[in-house]
């Protein structure tokens, strides 16, 4: 792996819950004119622990000194980051769709059973396909349902577990020790 | 004129009674504003540096009825507090601490911030802020500090309920201290200062999701040792690790153990006698000559507490690459940020560099330390002799400097702005005792000078405190005049006046075939401004009085400013052209 070539990167940062964190760990980023592909937060396995998942595209080099800073930030138990090869991936999308069509275009449903998309919800005007897995899954079915269409769409971002193992329980248990 | 209120400062003690109040560990029923006053005295915090405003109001009203306690110094502008509190941190290795309003106020603490940050200052500032059922409003002087801060800051924190105000402000003076030191802002809101809670402190000992000083490797301090024992050609950088470690001494024996040359960054300035025979000089765009040249031909580079900034690296691509490299760290995303090291000796330098010393053997490079003396004599010849023996009629800035030295003893706190008079004093301040340099290295602030020299004074009681400014750069903060009126301060004021911003129309005559854009300064009569401000004071634009006003200047018991008239358009040598390597440095 060259570490001078952009690829994509899943940063996760472990940290405490804490007003204004996200704004220091945005600003790591814009400090360094590096744009986040996509960011989510969440709880994570360990109680009143947050988990950002935020992903880049940008050399290895400068993912490593982007994770150096976060990690140093007070509130922020650990960072790590990950290539796709090195994690399990997903992201979801809702399609919201007007109803007639279901009846109208027979591809649709073709679409629908072929994507293995879900549907949440289906009402007199609109329904609603959930869709998760890959980026490039959710691209090809919103690409296909384009043109009959969509009335709203939304991505969320990306969330990865990884193959290896985070060891952020012994690491708090280390830290309540020091 | 007498010192007052200055005495007044020099005499105050930590405060008894209340360091009982915190061993009693009853709590006891006060409002917040109050509590902030209790928090800062629990710190040892008894002089701090501010300018009150209506959001901080309460906490000022508590400030007067404990004024016997805890001496706040009213500065005339809330970057003149926050540089001061700088000054007094990096003078007495405490945590300064200045005050501001919301809004306004809390925006002047920007610069300062900033300052600290990249210095590794320790600070705590405490801002008013709004009423919480205000905030988001566009109340009245609301400014959204905790956003504009956190860039510049270590840590900060928005407090909304008096019950918080002990924990956090125990927490911002830990994480201001500990590790890598920096820049704490906590905002407090109004009514967190008026409502009332119940009182007890516990210092803070540690905050879990932060640890400030990494683990060693003991392998790594193995690989360490292995590597210098070989070298043919070591050489030691440090930097104001050391200084911020306490590990003066530790580097003393290590040199002196090992015979390894070692040169300073600015910042390292002072934490080893100027005069000791193993000290080579200044590394850097303007530092020494061999210390630069030599950095691509040493076979080992022993980094100690210092970053590798770029003003000290010059071009990256080639520095050092013949070297092998070993980093004394205290912050892991300093390793390998700009130089990938072979080694990295995480963890303080004090430890570090006593647990290597067993490891190294006894050794002296006579040789290779005549290298370095032979690229002095160089330096000599092309710089340093037309410095400080000038056979022209135009005074120098050097020679100022060297009277300075002489006058002083080589005792003296040596604070100095930004610009050419900061790195001729750099480079010719002789020292004798560590923290006696303070400079903006990181930044390079202009402004920062006056206001950093009333809070060393106030630091460091029993020291001489000479600020060595620029005619641009006092301009920049030259209202604190009143402060040093006010508090009477003592300190020693020389302005080197080139009617130029110097470093600039420097660079303009040598990069941009003289065109002297916007830095050629019609400049007040300085005397009577600082006369003005009761201030004595002295004009000087010739040899034959150099020696005697600054003779005066230093046996006056008072404040004193001494204006000197510098030749206008010399410039500062050697010199590493922006983007030119270490090697490529010129004497001309
Ligand atoms: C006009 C101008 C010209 C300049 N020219 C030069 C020049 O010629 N030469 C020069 O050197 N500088 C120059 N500077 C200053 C330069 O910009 C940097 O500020 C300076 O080089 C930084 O020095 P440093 O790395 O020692 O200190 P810092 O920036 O303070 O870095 C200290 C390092 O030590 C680490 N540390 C802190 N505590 C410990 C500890 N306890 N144990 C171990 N490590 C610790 C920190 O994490 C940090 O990495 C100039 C500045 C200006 C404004
Ligand atoms: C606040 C600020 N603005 C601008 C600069 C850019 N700058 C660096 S040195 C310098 C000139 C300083 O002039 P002066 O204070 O007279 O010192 P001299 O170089 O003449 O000794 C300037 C403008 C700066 N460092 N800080
Ligand atoms: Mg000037």
């Amino acid at each position: 792996m060259h570490t001078m070539e952009n690829q994509w990167f899943t940063i996760s940062v472990y940290s405490e819950n804490h007003v204004g964190l996200l704004n220091r760990i945005s600003g790591i980023f814009l400090k360094r004119h590096i744009n986040i592909e996509s960011l989510n937060v969440s709880k994570s396995e360990i109680e009143g622990i947050s988990k950002f998942t935020i992903v880049v595209n940008t050399t290895e080099n400068w993912t490593r000194h982007i994770v150096a800073q976060i990690e140093k930030q007070i509130e922020v138990i650990k960072a790590f980051y990950h290539t796709d090869e090195e994690t399990i991936y997903q992201e979801s999308a809702l399609f919201k769709i007007a109803s007639h069509l279901l009846f109208d275009e027979r591809q649709i449903q073709n679409i629908i059973k072929e994507s293995h998309a879900q549907i949440v919800t289906v009402s007199r005007d609109f329904f609603v396909l959930a869709k998760t897995g890959r980026r490039s899954e959710i691209d090809e079915m919103h690409d296909q349902l384009e043109p009959f269409g969509i009335m709203q769409f939304v991505r969320s971002g990306r969330i990865a577990v990884t193959k290896a193992e985070m060891p952020i329980t012994a690491l708090l248990a280390e830290f309540q020790q020091a | 004129m007498k010192f007052d209120e200055f005495n007044h400062l020099a005499g105050m003690e930590p405060v008894k009674e209340l360091q009982k109040k915190s061993e009693s560990k009853k709590a006891i029923r006060i409002s917040g504003a109050e509590a902030i006053i209790h928090c800062l005295l629990e710190e040892g915090a008894n002089l701090i540096y501010g300018y009150p405003g209506g959001a901080i109001m309460p906490v000022y009203d508590e400030l007067y009825k404990f004024q016997d306690q805890l001496h706040h110094v009213l500065t005339r502008h809330e970057q003149g507090a926050i540089h001061a509190a700088q000054g007094y941190a990096r003078v007495s290795g405490k945590v300064g601490v200045a005050m501001a309003t919301s809004g306004p106020g809390a925006t002047n603490l920007v610069t300062g911030l900033a300052d600290a940050q990249i210095d590794s200052t320790p600070l705590v500032c405490i801002t008013g802020q709004v009423p919480r059922h205000l905030l988001g409003s566009d109340a009245f002087q609301e400014t959204d500090i905790i956003g504009i801060s956190t860039p510049v800051t270590k840590w900060n924190y928005q407090v909304t309920k008096a019950s918080e105000i002990p924990e956090i402000i125990a927490k911002a003076f830990y994480i201001a201290r500990s590790g890598r030191p920096g820049p704490v802002l906590v905002d407090i809101t109004k009514n967190a200062q008026f409502d009332s809670l119940d009182f007890t402190y516990t210092p803070c000992k540690g905050v879990r999701s932060y640890i400030p000083v990494p683990k060693a490797d003991p392998k790594a301090l193995q690989q360490a040792a292995d590597l210098i024992n070989q070298a043919k050609k070591p050489y030691i950088v440090f930097g104001q690790g050391v200084i911020l470690g306490e590990a003066e001494a530790e580097l003393k024996a290590f040199v002196e153990k090992t015979g390894i040359p070692a040169a300073w960054t600015i910042l390292g300035l002072s934490a080893m006698d100027s005069d000791h025979p193993l000290n080579v000089g200044m590394v850097g765009m303007h530092g020494n000559y061999g210390p630069n040249v030599l950095t691509n031909e040493c076979d080992l580079l022993l980094a100690i507490g210092m970053r590798f900034d770029d003003r000290v690296t010059g071009n990256l691509d080639t520095y050092a690459k013949q070297a092998k490299i070993i980093h004394m760290e205290i912050d892991p995303a300093e390793v390998d940020k700009n130089v990938k090291v072979d080694v990295a000796l995480l963890g303080d330098a004090r430890e570090t560099l006593s647990r290597l010393l067993p490891l190294c053997e006894e050794n002296s490079h006579e040789s290779w330390l005549a290298e370095f003396r032979a690229k002095d004599r160089e330096e000599y010849e092309a710089v340093i002799k037309n410095d400080l023996h000038p056979t022209k009629e135009g005074l120098t800035m050097g020679e100022v400097i060297a009277q300075i030295n002489e006058a002083s003893g080589h005792k003296a706190v040596i604070v100095t702005d930004v610009g050419q008079h900061q790195m001729v004093a750099c480079r010719y301040s002789k020292f004798r005792q560590s923290k006696s340099s303070i400079t903006s290295g990181g930044l390079g602030t202009m402004g920062f000078a006056l206001p950093a020299a009333i809070g060393a004074k106030m630091g460091a009681m029993d020291r001489e405190v000479v600020a060595v400014i620029g005619d641009g750069g006092y301009q920049m903060t030259i209202q604190e005049l009143g402060t040093i009126f006010q508090t009477k301060a003592p300190v020693k004021i020389v302005v080197l006046n080139n009617d130029f911003l110097g470093m600039v129309r420097q660079w303009q005559e040598l990069f941009f075939d003289k065109r002297y854009a916007s830095t050629i300064m019609t400049n007040p009569d300085f005397v009577k401004i600082a006369e003005g401000y009761h201030i004595r004071a002295r004009r000087v634009d010739n040899r034959a009085e150099l020696a005697g006003a600054v003779a005066e200047m230093m046996a006056s018991e008072e404040a004193y400013f001494l204006e000197v008239k510098v030749e206008k358009e010399d410039n500062v040598f050697p010199m590493i052209p922006s983007g030119a390597s270490v090697s490529d440095i010129r004497l001309k």
